[in-house]
């Protein structure tokens, strides 16, 4: 086996990350306490660097490291994805951490190290490395979690998410060891190889892919594998919340796309029916029950799960190479649509968010499009967004979903995905009532960087909508590779 | 020509044509963002030049166009809408008519925009208001860009778009003041009016929608370029359907040009500032409906019998609107009628077919009812100023004039307040003579050329209609002589009008310089041998559209002499009733002792408000109670909605949230829980109970799925 230097350069992007956070924390080391704040400049820059790395990359297909990790239009797209997010997370981050007195540099090193994991995940195409790129991914997120040192909720949120993500790595793990029983390969393109060949125990293979795509599940927060989703949401600081909601969703959805469109198209056939269950009972679970929350972290960490679902629903017809290019791309689309949005709502959220978990109440929201206008306008077209309703990106993300599953014949689905959206809208809508029509004072905490990010995000989600064809475009480029 | 050769050899002139839309939106923007600290001499500075250079901008397309031949050039500036097969680009079309409908709005723009720089300035210290200036220019602005908009496009959606957005400023302008006048039943008057011109502008966009999709339904394009060439032969085919275009198109003009019905919002746009009335409605907005059946010619010539239907109207409203605009007592109010009148005249002449006619009679209708406002708006600034001495004395200060003096009612605005102005503003007199002059339509003044061609295209093919158009003219000169010797002449009746002082030379210049257009704009459709220049100037689009040679009928002294004895013989009767024996103070109008209840009904603009009020108003808002307070409060909300839906969705809900996810998914965590007891014992540490049952969860779905899997 031999490496060169050409290994390192093609996955450029992720070795600037990895190896800046690595420095970074010598560098937050030395750093007297007075100028701890370089830190966070840094590590935007760091990720701004990064980002124009894999902007830079674009449209280049290679391989590294004996095709252990390979480039291309779909990891391009989820980096700059990921590089993106990152960036706002840190914004949404600076103003929060130093308000509740953890104000450190290792949240964000912590975080480099997540996005450089995520970014591993997008571009990995063995199954080995996937694992190590999950735990590079989920690790830093256990940390994130439970940052607020003192605090009891999100101590246990972190133990929590810790606990069960290594539970659900376990089974990752078993799958791998599964899946190489059956193929004799980790490599996803040996594998692809081993089962065209004809493998000895299919139900070895199948028991395998079923069990990685458990694990992954957990990750993604699909229905049963949700539970520790609302705990995690609402005990972390919210900036890690925020971060998760789209880091880990990123992370898992790259993983579970790469994996089983390049490795088990075969498998499509037996493993639909349990696709379409998981899609089923994720969106039937995540909209009704976030109807039920009183707490909007969780509310809205039932809506991350309900849009799990819809993720998820895009990739089940993932085995129709008639209709797999459209329906991967309208995932990767919604996924877009849901970081951006998500990232706004959170803003939101922190910008209300007072000491001791207050604040946090929907009914704290009472009176807030009266008296923060804008904020409250903001979250309006947050919600549309979630909701899936024009003008907004989330609006385009839902209907390319639902026109990819239909194109696939999953008529039945589609109805489900449309009824609950429908029951989304609910708790979605109520939300703008509180803030509107109910009379309240509610006090926001003033932060730039905040602002900034809930801004851009609701301009975005309008602006993106607008340009939501080309944007589709890309994602489809994105995929065109991939089989 | 220089420039002109300047378009052949590489740069072309046409692509400034977007510049149109956007200086005025730059214009808006500058003053949007950085005018909130400026004093008001930039700002109107600001605004002015935009306009100005927008003129520039619209005069290089003159230039342009000659140098192409009068042929019309479309300049494509962004792909709007593209959705699969459907495309809406946003065209840019440069003709004979846009061009003249740019260099109108744009010219007269400028003037009004300068003259509106003095007039605004005393204004915001009368109404206490200054922060309204920047307001009033961002408005502004904002209407020339929309009304570009309107001129320009090259397709009915974008003459719609800016149909829209002139009808937005005119309600925001309407509106100005529309915390002022809380004095009727309806709240706030100026804001009323706004509304009340938005709502009629709206059963006429209306119109101009239904006409749009009917287009397009059937010709599967609205740009004119793919739409006009080979237009007429596609509509002779299905004369019905020509009907129902132009039907609902004249619709949407009688909305936008206040015609008969919707003309009611027309006057009461008054409420707005003077050079909103001078600019929007009179010289600019409401010629729209008029810009819009001149281009859509070729559909309006398509069946015989579309014609009579617009021209009809046209008359009618000619004649009716002169009929109230004789009773009228507020110097505005007869201006606001004169102007519905006016717009009756020329839709009466692009009706008949008569295009030249009718726009040119828009031209110079521009010129001399813009003069007329703004005189009329520095007569109405003379006498406030005589009637707040504070503020008129000490032009520099502002200081809020002392309200204890100013108790009694005084309305700045009413005829019977003044009276032998012409001593005390003898600039704004005279100007406002030559406007008068012209729209009396006394020979050689802009005025007269062009309603002379409307009558003699009347007269050769509608006699009925040129003989109500002769009446309309006659009460035209009778209602404009009354006005002048009300205001100018005898005595003052009225302190203010004793003191009443001079407009600023900010307002003056627009007033000389639309003056002179009042007198010689009328030359540039001479209609003798070697004249009519305007119309073969427009001749080129519109004969390229519709395909046929326009019909230049020659010069009739037959209709030109009559019709000025009809106008001499008007100013002499207004002269025995109001010019040789002067109103006094407090004293009745003659004509109101002579004429009894006619006149009270022209006074009362015949009841039309009050019977629409009856017939549609009232209906439509016992029905919008009862749909919101039976139907929707009642039975959708209370029934259906609160009962029917929320109660049993909440109850579901419950019963999926607590027994289900709670009760039924956790129980069987909980029966469960004994076999994962080892990795239990980490976990019970925490305390929470919870972590064990989401492991279970997950082990739940688990042993579902490769159950599933293996024993299927």
């Amino acid at each position: 086996m031999l490496y060169s230097m050409d290994d390192m350069f093609n996955i450029l992007p992720t070795v600037i990350v990895v190896a800046w956070a690595t420095a970074l924390i010598l560098v937050e080391a030395f750093l007297p306490k007075k100028y701890k704040f370089i830190t966070i400049w840094l590590t935007v820059l760091g990720l701004v660097v990064a980002l124009v790395a894999a902007i830079n990359q674009h449209g280049i297909e290679a391989e590294a490291f004996n095709g252990m990790l390979v480039v291309d239009g779909f990891s391009s797209f989820l980096n700059i994805l990921i590089l993106g997010s990152g960036i706002l997370a840190v914004a949404l981050a600076v103003g929060y951490n130093k308000r509740f007195g953890f104000d450190r540099g290792e949240y964000y090193i912590m975080m480099m190290f997540s996005i450089a994991g995520t970014m591993l995940m997008s571009s990995a195409a063995d199954l080995i490395v996937i694992f190590l790129a999950l735990e590079l991914m989920s690790i830093p997120l256990y940390i994130m979690a439970a940052f607020y040192r003192g605090n009891v909720n999100s101590e246990e949120a972190g133990m929590k998410y810790f606990l069960l993500g290594a539970f659900a790595g376990g089974f990752i793990l078993y799958g791998i060891g599964f899946v190489y029983g059956a193929t004799g390969a980790t490599g996803l393109s040996q594998v692809v190889t081993a089962i065209n060949g004809g493998v000895d125990s299919p139900t070895f293979l199948l028991v395998g892919a079923a069990l990685i795509l458990i694990g992954l599940g957990f990750k993604v927060a699909a229905v049963p594998f949700h539970m520790w989703t609302p705990d995690v949401y609402e005990g972390s600081p919210t900036p890690a919340t925020a971060y998760m909601a789209v880091g880990a969703k990123v992370g898992g959805f790259a993983a579970l796309i790469r994996i089983f469109v390049v490795a088990f198209p075969t498998l499509s056939t037996d493993l639909v029916p349990i696709l379409w269950g998981l899609v089923a009972l994720t969106l039937v679970v995540g909209n009704l029950v976030a109807i039920a929350q009183k707490n909007i972290k969780r509310m809205l960490a039932y809506s991350s799960i309900s849009h799990a679902g819809f993720i998820l629903m895009a990739f089940l017809p993932y085995g129709d190479a008639a209709v797999f290019k459209s329906s991967v791309a309208a995932a990767l689309f919604y996924l877009l649509a849901f970081a951006i949005t998500s990232f706004g709502s959170w803003g939101v959220v922190i910008a209300l968010e007072k000491s001791e978990g207050k604040g946090l109440l929907l009914e704290d929201y009472a009176g807030l499009g009266r008296k923060y206008p804008a904020l409250g306008v903001a979250m309006l077209i947050f919600m549309l967004s979630f909701t899936g309703i024009p003008p907004t990106i989330g609006f385009a993300g839902k209907f390319l979903l639902f026109k990819a599953v239909m194109e696939g014949g999953y008529y039945g689905l589609a109805i489900l995905g449309v009824l609950t959206s429908l029951f989304s809208a609910y708790y979605y809508l109520r939300l703008v009532i509180i803030m509107f029509m109910k009379s309240g004072e509610p006090n926001i905490v003033s932060d730039r960087w905040v602002t900034l990010v809930t801004a851009s995000s609701a301009v975005a989600t309008v602006v993106l909508f607008m340009v939501s064809t080309p944007l589709f475009a890309w994602a489809e480029q994105a995929v065109l590779k991939l089989f | 020509m220089l420039l002109s050769e300047a378009t052949t050899t590489g740069f072309d002139l046409f692509s400034l044509v977007p510049w149109i839309v956007f200086i005025p939106v730059i214009g808006l923007l500058v003053n949007l963002i950085f005018g909130r600290k400026w004093n008001e001499r930039i700002i109107g500075i600001v605004a002015s030049s935009a306009v100005a250079l927008t003129f520039v901008v619209s005069v290089l397309q003159l230039i342009a166009l000659q140098g192409n031949h009068h042929e019309a050039h479309v300049v494509p500036f962004v792909d709007w809408l593209s959705i699969g097969q459907f495309h809406l680009p946003w065209e840019f079309r440069v003709d004979t008519l846009s061009v003249t409908m740019m260099l109108v709005v744009s010219g007269v723009g400028t003037l009004i925009h300068i003259y509106a720089t003095g007039y605004m300035w005393f204004d915001v210290r009368y109404k206490e208001d200054l922060k309204s200036y920047r307001r009033f220019f961002i408005y502004m602005n904002l209407f020339i860009a929309m009304m570009m908009i309107l001129v320009s496009g090259n397709s009915y959606l974008m003459l719609f778009v800016g149909w829209e957005g002139v009808g937005l400023c005119s309600f925001l302008l309407i509106g100005f003041w529309f915390d002022r006048n809380p004095d009727t039943t309806f709240g706030d008057k100026n804001a009323f009016a706004g509304k009340k011109a938005f709502v009629a502008n709206r059963v006429g966009d209306f119109g101009f929608l239904m006409a749009m999709f009917l287009t397009f339904w059937n010709f599967k394009t609205l740009s004119f370029t793919e739409l006009f060439p080979d237009a007429v032969a596609h509509y002779s085919g299905d004369p019905a359907l020509i009907w129902w275009i132009t039907g609902f198109m004249l619709l949407g003009v009688a909305g936008k040009s206040a015609q008969i019905p919707l003309f009611v919002w027309l006057p009461d746009a008054m409420a707005g500032p003077t050079p909103v009335s001078a600019l929007i409605h009179a010289a600019t907005m409401v010629t729209a409906g008029v810009y819009l059946v001149t281009r859509s010619a070729p559909i309006f010539n398509a069946v015989e019998g579309v014609h009579i239907m617009v021209a009809t109207v046209g008359a009618a409203t000619a004649l009716f609107a002169a009929t109230i605009a004789v009773g009228q007592h507020d110097i505005k109010k007869v201006l606001a009628y004169s102007t519905v009148s006016q717009l009756g005249f020329m839709v009466a002449a692009v009706g008949m077919g008569a295009y030249v006619a009718g726009m040119f009679h828009l031209v110079t209708h521009a010129f001399f009812k813009a003069l007329l406002f703004l005189g009329a708006g520095s007569v109405i600034l003379a006498v406030e100023r005589g009637h707040h001495p504070l503020i008129g004395g000490h032009e520099d200060e502002h200081e809020p004039h002392d309200d204890e003096d100013h108790h009694e009612l005084f309305d700045p605005q009413d005829m019977r307040n003044m009276g032998g102005l012409r001593k005390r503003i003898p600039w704004t007199y005279w100007t406002y003579m030559m406007g008068t002059f012209a729209l009396m339509g006394l020979p050689i003044f802009a005025g007269f050329w062009s309603k002379d061609e409307i009558l003699l295209d009347a007269k050769l093919e509608y006699p009925v209609i040129y003989w109500v158009l002769v009446v309309a003219a006659f009460l035209t000169a009778f209602y404009m002589g009354r006005q002048v010797w009300l205001v100018f002449f005898g005595k003052p009746r009225h302190h203010a009008s004793e003191v009443a002082k001079e407009s600023p030379w900010s307002m003056l210049v627009p007033l000389l310089v639309l003056a002179f257009l009042s007198v010689f704009g009328g030359f540039m459709n001479w209609p003798f041998e070697g004249g009519h220049q305007f119309g073969h100037w427009l001749g080129y689009t519109i004969e390229k559209a519709t395909g046929h040679a326009l019909h230049v009928p020659a010069f009739d002294w037959g209709v030109a002499i009559p019709a000025t004895l009809l106008a001499l013989l008007a100013i002499g009767i207004s002269w025995l009733i109001y010019g040789r024996n002067p109103l006094k103070t407090g004293q009745q109008d003659p004509l109101e002792k002579a004429l009894g209840p006619i006149f009270k009904g022209m006074h009362n603009k015949w009841y039309v408000d009050e019977i629409y009020d009856f017939l549609i108003l009232r209906p439509y808002q016992k029905l919008a109670k009862f749909f919101a307070e039976t139907l929707d409060w009642n039975i959708w909300h209370d029934w259906f909605h609160e009962k029917g839906i929320r109660d049993n969705f909440q109850k579901f809900t419950r019963f999926l949230a607590d027994p289900i996810d709670l009760g039924v998914i956790d129980r069987i965590a909980n029966g469960l829980a004994s076999t994962v007891k080892n990795s239990g014992e980490i976990l019970s540490r925490l305390q929470t109970g919870f972590i064990r049952n989401y492991a279970l969860s997950v082990f739940f779905g688990v042993v579902v799925i490769l159950g599933y899997l293996i024993f299927r």
